[in-house]
């Protein structure tokens, strides 16, 4: 089945209520597979109370360690190294070290170890609304994000083909860089959660950017809308020159923070509530853009 | 190295330009320090783990507080993907420098096609096919230069690619600024942290915005910090990437305080987890609609609500604690 369809839910800056919005959105679509691709903090199975049915290892990258019965003091890993990762007794700082093998390869007295090592876990669950959700926790302090996004993002695309599930909806990473990247690729409508504030703007307009050089369709929901009227005006305004569907405006709810603490979402505590009807409205306008897809 | 102060020509030929963008955002209160600023060498760097905690209303707070107190501060912004802190400090821009990292070149006359560097190279940035030199995908490669080493024919030069800027100028309160800016679509994020951290100067207060998450990004921001201090929320989820990265910094050896931001309910978890892990709470800032709207305009907290001056007081006192060192005692 190659009509899949992925929704990537991001944010720019971190904080918007990205989590909470993807966590109501994922409650209100019916037949879809959750992934959580914001895999060195993630949140979305505290409001998904999954059962776990397969835990796969993520191995990362190689990383280099030094033997210190067989160096001979050269110094040649020093120099090679270019991201300061070696220490002048000749220790490898692992949080500096890139991986890239330029020590151990360079190394005339074959001192250095250079081998992978499990970098996260990546787990196949079954959610509360007992449907498909795949999510992942790298390791603290880790590299190769990136690659552990792939690995969510493939197994989430793997039970929607088991089951003959239309669509993938995934939580993605705040900021701009490789692990957003990762999740982005390829996805057919990226959803930007954004704030009106001056740092939301600023940030939504770099995510916006970077879904558009991906080729994606884009959608953006400014969450807390009254903390400043104006600025959520001027977002709905770039929405319409940047080509960019305005999905609506939520208002700030502290419900929004109760429900995280109940592992729910908004929906199953306050459904009569302003910002739950406006997430149905929103809900609805997002299967209208992928009917048009 | 490209030292953005170094980069006289690129600043000239940007100075107009950004002299006349900056105008309208530039400072309008006098700074209130008018005696000369007294040195005081440490490295702070402000994280969080989850975003959006306040990681950076705390940051800015603290350097401005600082400032005040007749403190020289720079303020190294290394969240490079989205940077913020230079919209409250509002620094007139002085100078502009691309950052670029190695990749490789590929020398046809001198490639034989043996495919020793595709071989070796850990990010599969360069691909060799039969008969052709080595394909290079400059987006993958991370500017290690293993493949110049290992090429038996000399067959590879060191070429440059660009993965973003250094901007440095001078903000409210003197306090100095530099920031980081990731090109959209770039996904080398920690060499550009690098250049950010390698602009701090001895003999200042060294205030680090760091990116939020818990992998690389932070590992390569906290490195060398002299002291971390972590904003949280009193949420599952603010609790629950805060303990992942409490472990980075662990791990790290660096001392550690946290700063309970939007503190309104008691959230008993977050307490129970302070207390198992003996965590020392620096100060405690309350949920407060306002701090929210002046937040979203841009402005500074404790200079828009004077009443919360006291909470970064308190946060300047323990740091001046577990430190054992003196920030504001001598300061009017």
């Amino acid at each position: 089945m190659n009509s899949i369809k992925e929704v990537v839910v991001v944010s720019g800056k971190g904080g918007t209520g990205k989590t909470s919005v993807a966590g109501a959105l994922v409650r209100l679509l019916t037949n879809r597979v959750a992934a959580d691709c914001d895999v060195d903090a993630a949140n979305l199975h505290m409001l998904l109370n999954p059962v776990v049915i397969e835990e796969k290892e993520f191995v990362g990258g190689k990383k280099a360690v030094i033997d210190a019965s067989r160096c001979t003091g050269c110094g040649t890993c020093r120099e090679v190294c270019r991201f300061q990762a070696i220490s002048p007794d000749y220790h490898v700082n692992q949080y500096q070290c890139e991986g890239c093998g330029a020590c151990y390869f360079l190394c005339p007295a074959g001192a250095v170890d250079f081998s992978s090592s499990l970098a996260g876990t990546c787990y196949v669950c079954r959610d509360k609304y007992s449907k498909p959700f795949v999510y992942a926790e790298l390791l603290p302090g880790e590299e190769n994000s990136g690659k552990l996004v792939t690995m969510v993002r493939n197994e989430a695309r793997a039970m929607a083909e088991k089951n003959d599930i239309p669509l993938v909806i995934i939580d993605g990473p705040p900021g701009i860089g490789c692990p957003v990247i990762s999740s982005m690729t390829g996805v057919h409508v990226a959803v930007a959660v954004t704030e009106p504030t001056i740092s939301g703007i600023h940030d939504l307009e770099r995510i916006i950017d970077l879904a558009q050089f991906f080729k994606c369709k884009t959608a953006v929901i400014v969450n807390k809308g009254d903390i400043n009227p104006d600025y959520s005006k001027r977002i709905e305004e770039y929405c319409s020159t940047k080509g960019s569907n305005f999905l609506g405006t939520i208002p700030y709810e502290s419900k929004i923070t109760e429900a995280q603490i109940q592992a729910t979402t908004i929906l199953d505590i306050a459904p009569d509530s302003p910002a739950s009807e406006i997430i149905r409205v929103i809900h609805n306008k997002l299967l209208t853009i992928l009917e048009e897809l | 190295m490209e030292n953005v102060c170094a980069l006289s020509a690129e600043r000239d030929r940007h100075t107009r330009e950004v002299s006349r963008a900056s105008g309208k955002n530039a400072p309008s209160a006098e700074p209130r320090w008018y005696g000369r600023r007294q040195d005081y060498d440490m490295k702070i760097v402000i994280a969080s783990g989850k975003g959006g905690t306040g990681k950076t209303t705390v940051a800015v707070s603290l350097a401005y507080f600082l400032a005040r107190s007749g403190r020289s501060v720079q303020y190294l912004d290394c969240d490079v993907e989205e940077p913020n802190g230079h919209l409250f400090l509002k620094p007139r821009i002085e100078s502009q420098a691309p950052v670029t990292v190695m990749v490789p070149t590929i020398n046809e006359k001198k490639c034989t096609f043996c495919g020793e560097c595709s071989a070796k190279c850990q990010y599969n940035a360069l691909v060799s096919l039969p008969g052709i030199p080595p394909l290079v995908f400059p987006g993958l490669c991370h500017g290690c230069g293993l493949c110049i080493h290992v090429c038996p024919e000399n067959a590879i030069a060191e070429g440059k690619r660009e993965i973003g800027r250094l901007e440095q100028g001078v903000g409210l309160e003197d306090i100095s600024c530099v920031h980081g800016i990731l090109n959209v679509g770039e996904a080398m994020a920690v060499p550009l942290i690098r250049k950010v951290k390698d602009c701090g100067m001895d003999n200042q207060a060294r205030i680090i915005d760091a990116p939020p998450g818990t992998a690389c990004p932070l590992a390569a921001t906290i490195g060398d910090a002299d002291l971390a201090i972590m904003v949280t929320e009193p949420t599952p989820f603010g609790l629950h990437d805060l303990s992942i990265a409490v472990s980075v910094v662990e791990k790290l050896g660096i001392p550690l305080g946290l700063v309970i931001n939007r503190d309104k309910n008691h959230f008993p978890p977050l307490e129970r987890y302070i207390e198992k892990h003996s965590l020392d709470v620096f100060t405690r800032i309350p949920e407060d609609r306002r701090i929210a709207e002046h937040y979203s305009k841009g402005d500074i907290i404790i200079s828009a609500l004077p009443e919360y001056a006291s909470r970064i007081h308190d946060l300047v006192s323990n740091i001046e604690r577990v430190s054992s060192t003196t920030i504001i005692g001598g300061a009017a």
